[in-house]
């Protein structure tokens, strides 16, 4: 593979369409901490929504009101005081930094090694910088392609006010507002987000990418995404970014619908990389984040995350295959390191006949980490002719971390056919051996190891992402061997 | 609930029976304090939330069966292995039946709990082991608060006990519906080596609910065979906890075949207290109409260089349901361990159902641990083989399924066990095998 140089990224950059032009421009504001009905009420009005979206929010906040945090997760951290947050603040423009020179120099030493441009690199930092890559007229040629198809891509408040109709058909199908604890929170309070919507039979040209626009407006705490993808139609969707981001939001409590209508196909690649606390395991972020897809008939849904950021992770991105002949897939890697933990999979529920299922999962934990596989697959009784294939591999560094699985099979019927597999393994002093003689060092030896061992889902991302996310493993991991 | 509140009133009655200055009148006071604070599982526990035990918990049972009944030989003479010969400790609803009964003191303990519970001989092993390892869930607790009867086997040092030691448990139906909590003790001192047959039958239709534990301590070097044939009636439950804690290079191997009874839950749990210990689970579970097995396995590999294997197979029929739990737990001073877990089932009808969970929970680096789960149907091909050389299809099918469980019974060291069992799964399977092995 190809060294990724600056000036590589200065061309993706020009073809990339940096701003895709949906910053809303709030004045900088932030509500009193604590949650209320006037709160919620108040951030809806904020938005400028329709009344259906506010009683929408309000009958989200009454189930959450009655719901319990959910503790059966493999992580212990001090749960969050939900009345000490404040859950609207608008996008803080002004930079925290005035050069680069004051900026946390582990911060840089990362984007070096990332390769990651000078802009680039006060953007990620927030410094202060002038609004040469900002440029307005590339995100407006961005818009015109994506309209020529027929293609709706925006904020979801805009969407609110712009597609009520398609929103409010869709919004809550997948993930009802009582599905979970963190779900009915982010349907109460959720600030912003993504909509998509690919009309029938179109192949949506480009990866969507929410990649610029998280870095720019600080992140939504409550990000709210919905994918919409009519009969026939196709779409990559893209969501976080490699270089580390740096928040002062410590909860992050997401919500992700996906909808494959007859005979579509959506992908959905993530990398999560949000700031995991430092090596003695202070800070970090929590990330609590219900994905789900549904699938109608002959529809496809192929969920890719490399997740290697966050303190505590939360997250099982699942596919209701509801159609016949629907598949689902799910290629995850969970890297942890020092003092994080991370606890996710997915679920996969066959409901139609015909449905396929496949799940990779790579689970790398070092330093004092905890990593869990968590999945469910269930056969329906009407699923007739459903296959699964899961497999589940932990690569452990160190006697002092742990890695965990926690598969749940419900099989009811008798045409299923469900295969599982999980390994857990360590490096082998033979491999390292290996390299060491043909002049490797041991650092370079375990990033080789470890792409190998990650291969299988690392090729699942676009390509763009996938060289990122290889360097990414290699950042994550180091250190952690001695 | 109900039965629960009935059996703490009944634990006064029950004390009134026992000998209160004993030292276990302690702990049995402490179990049931802690069982009226946990009371039965739910579905909402993690561990039962494949399990209902309510259908089971409905019936009003009675704690202290009245009736003595004798049972003759001839009439239970094929609940036992009785081509061999073999020591029996045999309980008839719940009260030793002396006449069906072969105990010795011959250089061994085999014998009754209730008398190692009051007799001063044995006070030093009790205070050793009695309670040491079972669980203190509601479950356990409830057999510990009243843990009077069982067998009780002590072997000592480098002992081979040369013939197997039958376990056996007859419900009469004398009493409406009845309750059992049957305790025992199994201590294996270094060097010996001893086989145990353990089984629990009701003789009529009448609801009989066994709520038994069993503690194993395998000694240094010991070796411990245990056998569980599970195949009663539909109207019998079983909840079945056995807890083994290991010394070094000790071998315990246990093998249960479930193939009948309305809910039977086998709790097995290995503490791994050594170096180069050997743990062996392995299971056979064939049921149909409404029956419910549900396996939940714990290995806790504690110390280094130890192995564990697992292997359950089970065929699911009608509306049965089979449910799989296993965990392997390894800690992190625990390296080289070579952890294995296999689950294969066979769904033959679209009302069964098969939940499983293989769970691996592993906090050691250089360790060699894998699962692998399966749910499918049997080869269509290897049906065509099989008919187009003139088999009948019932018996091809049985053919198979009797192969797809057949390498859980290499590891069966009693010939006339394997014989057995494959009996039991013609049967099952309604077919004749053709060969005995």
């Amino acid at each position: 593979m190809s060294k990724y140089t600056e000036d590589d990224l200065r061309e993706e950059l020009k073809t990339k369409e940096y701003e895709y032009g949906f910053y809303t421009d709030i004045e900088s504001e932030t509500f009193p901490n604590g949650l209320n009905e006037d709160i919620i009420k108040a951030i809806s009005k904020k938005k400028e929504e329709p009344e259906w979206m506010t009683e929408w929010r309000l009958e989200a906040f009454k189930v959450w009101q009655d719901m319990e945090e959910p503790d059966w997760a493999n992580v212990n951290y001090e749960k969050p005081d939900f009345q000490a947050i404040s859950y609207y603040s608008a996008p803080n423009s002004k930079p925290k930094y005035n050069s680069l020179d004051e900026v946390d120099p582990e911060l840089l030493a990362t984007f070096e090694k990332l390769g990651i441009s000078l802009d680039e690199q006060k953007k990620l930092a927030g410094v202060a910088m002038d609004v040469v890559v900002d440029s307005v007229s590339v995100a407006t040629t961005f818009k015109e392609t994506l309209a020529e198809k027929g293609i709706i891509f925006m904020s979801i408040s805009e969407a609110i006010k712009e597609h009520p109709e398609l929103v409010k058909k869709y919004i809550g199908t997948v993930v009802p507002q009582k599905d979970n604890f963190y779900a009915a929170l982010n349907s109460a309070v959720f600030s912003d987000g993504s909509f998509c919507y690919i009309p029938k039979g179109v192949r949506c040209p480009m990866e969507l990418s929410t990649y610029f626009r998280i870095n720019q407006a600080g992140t939504g705490q409550f990000e709210r995404t919905l994918v919409i993808a009519d009969e026939g139609s196709y779409v990559s969707y893209l969501e976080g970014c490699t270089a580390p981001s740096r928040d002062e939001n410590q909860l992050h409590a997401a919500v992700v619908e996906l909808i494959a209508l007859e005979d579509a196909e959506i992908k959905y690649s993530t990398v999560q990389n949000w700031f995991p606390g430092n090596a003695e395991g202070k800070g970090g972020v929590f990330n609590f984040v219900t994905k789900r897809g549904l699938c109608e008939n002959n529809a496809k849904i192929s969920w890719t995350q490399v997740e290697t950021g966050s303190a505590v992770t939360w997250k099982y991105p699942s596919c209701v295959l509801k159609g016949d002949n629907s598949v689902g897939e799910f290629y995850s890697i969970a890297v942890t390191n020092n003092f994080q933990q991370a606890d996710t999979g997915t679920k996969m529920i066959h409901l139609g006949k015909n449905t396929k299922s496949t799940i990779i999962s790579k689970g790398i934990s070092a330093g004092k980490s905890q990593n869990s596989y968590r999945g469910l697959v269930q056969i329906s009784p009407r699923a007739e002719n459903a296959r699964n294939f899961s497999q589940c591999d932990s690569l452990l560094m160190g006697n002092e971390c742990g890695a965990h699985t926690f598969p749940y099979i419900e099989a009811k019927n008798k045409t299923a056919q469900i295969e599982h597999e999980a390994t857990t393994s360590k490096i082998g002093e033979d491999q390292i051996f290996y390299c060491n003689q043909r002049g490797i060092d041991t650092e370079k030896a375990i990033a080789l190891i470890v792409n190998g061992f990650s291969k299988e889902v690392l090729n699942k991302l676009p390509m763009e992402f996938a060289v990122e996310a290889q360097k990414l493993l290699e950042i994550s991991l180091e250190g952690s061997v001695g | 609930m109900e039965l629960k509140e009935k059996l703490v009133s009944s634990f006064m009655a029950f004390e009134d029976t026992v000998d209160v200055d004993s030292p276990v009148h302690d702990i049995r006071t402490e179990a049931i304090k802690h069982f009226e604070n946990e009371g039965f599982p739910t579905k909402r526990q993690e561990a039962w939330k494949y399990t209902s035990l309510n259908s089971v918990l409905k019936h009003d049972y009675s704690v202290f069966p009245k009736h003595e009944d004798a049972l003759e030989f001839k009439d239970v003479k094929k609940y036992f292995i009785h081509d061999i010969d073999s020591y029996k400790i045999v309980f008839i609803d719940g009260k030793y039946s002396s006449h069906l009964s072969q105990t010795t003191h011959d250089g061994i303990d085999v014998c009754l709990m209730s008398a190692a519970l009051s007799k001063p001989k044995y006070r030093l092993v009790i205070e050793n082991y009695f309670n040491k390892i079972a669980s203190k869930d509601g479950l356990s607790s409830l057999n510990t608060a009243f843990s009077a009867e069982g067998a009780y086997i002590h072997i000592p040092k480098n002992k081979l006990v040369e013939k197997p030691i039958q376990i056996l448990h007859f419900s009469t139906g004398n009493e409406a519906a009845l309750m059992l909590q049957p305790r025992n003790l199994v201590v294996v001192d270094e060097n010996s080596h001893v086989q145990i047959i353990e089984r629990h039958q009701s003789l009529t239709d009448n609801p009989v609910l066994t709520n038994s534990v069993t503690e194993i301590f395998a000694n240094k070097r010991a070796i411990v065979d245990y056998y569980k044939i599970q195949n009663d009636r539909e109207t019998a439950s079983l909840i079945d906890s056995t807890f083994i804690n290991q010394k070094q290079e000790s071998i315990a191997k246990v093998h249960t075949f479930s193939f009948g009874g309305k809910i039977i839950r086998n709790n097995l749990n290995f503490y791994q207290n050594g170096e180069r210990i050997d743990s062996t689970m392995k299971g056979i579970t064939i049921i149909g109409n409404k029956q419910h097995v549900d396996h939940n396995t714990l290995v806790h590999h504690i110390e280094p260089n130890c192995e564990s294997h697992q292997d359950y197979k089970g065929i699911f029929g009608d509306s049965a349901t089979g449910v799989f739990n296993g965990k392997v737990l390894v800690e992190k001073e625990a390296q080289k361990t070579d952890a294995f877990q296999a689950n294969n089932n066979i769904l033959l009808s679209d009302k069964a159902t098969i939940n499983t969970k293989p769970q691996l929970e592993i906090f050691a680096d250089d360790v060699k641990c894998s699962h692998g789960c399966t749910i499918g149907q049997l080869d269509e091909s290897a049906m065509f083989y099989l008919r187009s050389r003139g088999i009948p299809e019932k018996e091809a099918r049985g053919l198979l399924m009797f192969a797809f469980s057949n390498n859980v019974l290499d590891s069966v060291k009693i010939p006339e066990i394997k014989n057995r069992i494959t009996k039991i799964i013609a049967n099952k399977l309604g077919v004749n095998i053709g060969f005995d092995l």
